[in-house]
C-alpha cells in the first residue's frame, strides 16, 4: 500500500480531534491540557509537512518550524501560569478552577 | 553584516516595519531599564517610557508615506497601507490610555511591576504585527505575540487567586483558539496551495473546494475568540472579573481592534471572493453576539462583569458592519471601534474610580447615590451609559447609526432589526445603572479620583458628548481608508 497524503491528513485529524476532545472532556488535571495543546499543533504539523510535500513548496515546513518554536514559548508560559496557580489554590485539578462562574 | 542586510531587504522593506522595530526594541530598552535602576523606581519610569514609545510609534505610523495601494514588503509578507494606519493609531492609543489607568491603580493595590508596562508594549507590538500581516504566517505570529504577552497579563496579580485563575483560563482557551486558527490555516494552505493574501485571493473563488471552507470556518472561530465573539465568548466574564481592572481595560481596547482589524482584512482580502461562504457564518455570529450581549448582561451585579457582556455585544454590533460586506460597512466597523475604544476606557476609568476607603469595590450597587457624592463622575459614568445605548446626540449613537444604515444598504434588513431590538433590549441594564446612581440612597462615598483617571475619563468623556459637532473628523478619514481595502 501506498503511504499518500490521504493518510497524513486522516491521522492528523484525528491526532487533532483527540487534542480537541483532551480539553473539553478531561476533568482531572491541567497539566493534561497543556498535552492536549500539545497535541493538536503538532496534528497541525503533520498537516503542513504533508501539504508542503505534496505541493512541492517549502512554504509550509518554514510554517511547522515557526509553529514549533511558538509551542514551546506557548507550553513555557502555560507552565508559568500554572506554577502560579498552584501556589494561590494548592490544586491544578480542573474541577477546581470555578471561584468565577462562567 | 549590515551589508547583507541591505542586499537581503533593502531600506525600503525594512522601513515599512519602523514603527513595529522601534516599539520592539523601545520594550526591550524599557525591560532593561527596569531590571538595572530596581523594581520600586522603576514602575513610573517604565510606565511614562512606554507612552512615550506609543506616541513615536504613532507619529512614525501617521508620517509614513503609503501611496495609493499601501507598501509591500519583506516578499509580500507584510503590507501597510492608510488602513492599516488607521487600525494602528487606535491600537496605539487604546494601549495608551490604559497604561494611563494603570499608573496610580497598581501603586495603590501595592502590586507595582515594570513589567506590566513593558508587557503592554510587548502585546502592542503584536498587535501591529497582526494589523499588518499579509501572510498567514505574519498573521500566525503577530497573534501569538499579542497573546502570549496577553496570557501574562491576565494573571499580572499574582497573589490573587481570582487573577491567576483568569489568566489560566484565558490561557487555555486561547491555546485551544490558535490551534484551531492554525488548523484552518493548514487546510487552506493545502488546498489553496499558498499562504500568502496575494496568492490566495484567486485560489479562492465562490466555488472553493471543501478543504478551503472547512480551514475558513475554522479561522474565522479562532479570530472570533479573539474579538470575543458568541459562541467563543466564554472566557471574556471570568477574565474581565478576575484580571486587575486596568488590564480588563486594556482588554476591552486595543486587542478587539487588533482582531477586528485583522478578521476584516483576512475576510475582505484573500477570502474576498468567497463572501458567499462568509457572510452567512458573520451574520450568525453577529446576532448570537448581540442578543447574548444584551440578555445575559441583564442579571449581572459586578460592573466588570456587566462590561464583559456589553463588549460582547458591541463586538456584535460591530459585525454587524463587516456582514455588510460593502465598503460604507468597512467605514461603520472603523467608525465603531474608534468610537468604541473611546466610550469604553472611559467607562472603565470611571470603574478604577470607584474605591471606598482604599479599596477597590465593583458592585453595581456601590455606586448607589453616586450623583449626590460625586456628581462629575456620575455624569460622566451616565455619559458613558447613554452613549453605549446608542442615545442620540452621544458618539454611540453614530456608531451604531452608520453599520445598521451599511446594513440596510446590503438589503440585510433582518440583521439590522435585530440588532436595533438587541440595542433596544442591551439599554435596560446601562439605564438601570443610571438609575442606581441618580434615584438610590447614597452608599459609602469613593475616595477622589487620581490625576491619570481623571485625564482619562474627562478626556474621553468630552469626546464622547461633543462628538457629534464635528462627526466628519473621523468618518471622512474611515472612509477614505476603507475605500481602499474594498474598492468604493
Amino acid at each position: 500500500m501506498v503511504i499518500g497524503l490521504d493518510h497524513f491528513l486522516t491521522v492528523a485529524a484525528i491526532l487533532f480531534t483527540l487534542g480537541i476532545f483532551g480539553i473539553f472532556l478531561n476533568r482531572k488535571n491541567v497539566i493534561v491540557i497543556l498535552m492536549s495543546v500539545e497535541l493538536m499543533l503538532l496534528a497541525v504539523n503533520i498537516n503542513l509537512v504533508a501539504f508542503s510535500t505534496h505541493l512541492q513548496d517549502l512554504v509550509g515546513q518554514v510554517f511547522a518550524l515557526f509553529i514549533l518554536t511558538v509551542a514551546a514559548a506557548e507550553a513555557a508560559i502555560g507552565l508559568a501560569i500554572l506554577v502560579v496557580y498552584f501556589r494561590n489554590r494548592g490544586t491544578i485539578a480542573v474541577e477546581d478552577i470555578n471561584m468565577m462562574k462562567g | 553584516m549590515v551589508d547583507s542586510l541591505n542586499s537581503a531587504f533593502g531600506k525600503a522593506e525594512l522601513a515599512t516595519i519602523i514603527p513595529e522595530l522601534f516599539l520592539a526594541v523601545a520594550a526591550m530598552v524599557l525591560l532593561l531599564t527596569g531590571a538595572f535602576i530596581g523594581e520600586k523606581r522603576a514602575v513610573r519610569a517604565t510606565t511614562i517610557g512606554a507612552l512615550f514609545a506609543f506616541a513615536v510609534t504613532a507619529v512614525f505610523v501617521v508620517m509614513m508615506p503609503y501611496g495609493d495601494s499601501g507598501r509591500v514588503a519583506f516578499n509580500s509578507l507584510v503590507h501597510v497601507s492608510a488602513f492599516t494606519a488607521f487600525l494602528k493609531v487606535l491600537i496605539l492609543l487604546g494601549s495608551a490610555l490604559a497604561l494611563v489607568l494603570s499608573i496610580d491603580f497598581f501603586e495603590r493595590e501595592k502590586i507595582a511591576r515594570f513589567e506590566y508596562p513593558v508587557l503592554v508594549v510587548l502585546a502592542t507590538v503584536g498587535m501591529l504585527v497582526m494589523v499588518s500581516a499579509y501572510d498567514l504566517m505574519t498573521l500566525y505570529m503577530g497573534l501569538e505575540m499579542q497573546s502570549l504577552a496577553l496570557y501574562v497579563i491576565a494573571a499580572i496579580h499574582r497573589d490573587n487567586a481570582k487573577s491567576t485563575e483568569a489568566g489560566l483560563k484565558y490561557f487555555v482557551l486561547g491555546a485551544l483558539s490558535s490551534g484551531m486558527l492554525l488548523y484552518g490555516i493548514s487546510l487552506v494552505y493545502g488546498f489553496a496551495g499558498s499562504t500568502n493574501f496575494t496568492m490566495l485571493a484567486p485560489q479562492l473563488t465562490d466555488n472553493p473546494e471543501a478543504g478551503v471552507v472547512i480551514g475558513l470556518v475554522f479561522v474565522i472561530a479562532a479570530l472570533a475568540f479573539k474579538i470575543s465573539a458568541v459562541p467563543f465568548h466564554m472566557w471574556t466574564p471570568d477574565v474581565y472579573e478576575g484580571a486587575p481592572t486596568p488590564v480588563a481595560s486594556f482588554f476591552a481596547a486595543a486587542p478587539k481592534v487588533a482582531a477586528m482589524g485583522l478578521l476584516v482584512q483576512v475576510l475582505t482580502g484573500p477570502f474576498g471572493g468567497m463572501v458567499g461562504q462568509w457572510q452567512q457564518i458573520i451574520v450568525f455570529v453577529s446576532i448570537a453576539s448581540m442578543v447574548f450581549g444584551a440578555v445575559a448582561a441583564i442579571n449581572q451585579r459586578n460592573i466588570k462583569r456587566l462590561m464583559a457582556y456589553s463588549s460582547i455585544g458591541h463586538m456584535g454590533f460591530a459585525l454587524v458592519g463587516l456582514a455588510a460586506a460593502n465598503a460604507d460597512g468597512l467605514t461603520g466597523v472603523l467608525v465603531y471601534l474608534a468610537i468604541y475604544v473611546v466610550m469604553g476606557l472611559g467607562t472603565f476609568a470611571c470603574i478604577i474610580a470607584m474605591r471606598v476607603n482604599g479599596k477597590a469595590v465593583e458592585q453595581i450597587d456601590d455606586l448607589a447615590g453616586l450623583s449626590r457624592t460625586q456628581p462629575l463622575v456620575a455624569l460622566a459614568l451616565g455619559m458613558f451609559m447613554f452613549s453605549m445605548a446608542g442615545i442620540p446626540p452621544l458618539a454611540g449613537f453614530f456608531s451604531k447609526f452608520y453599520v445598521f444604515r451599511a446594513a440596510v444598504q446590503a438589503d440585510l434588513y433582518a440583521l439590522a432589526i435585530i440588532g436595533v431590538l438587541a440595542s433596544v433590549v442591551g439599554a435596560f441594564y446601562y439605564l438601570r445603572v443610571i438609575k442606581v446612581m441618580y434615584f438610590d440612597q447614597p452608599a459609602a462615598r469613593f475616595d477622589g479620583m487620581t490625576p491619570g483617571v481623571a485625564l482619562v475619563a474627562g478626556s474621553t468623556c468630552l469626546v464622547t458628548m461633543l462628538f457629534w459637532i464635528y462627526p466628519a473628523s473621523i468618518i471622512t478619514v474611515a472612509t477614505r481608508v476603507s475605500a481602499l481595502v474594498i474598492g468604493g
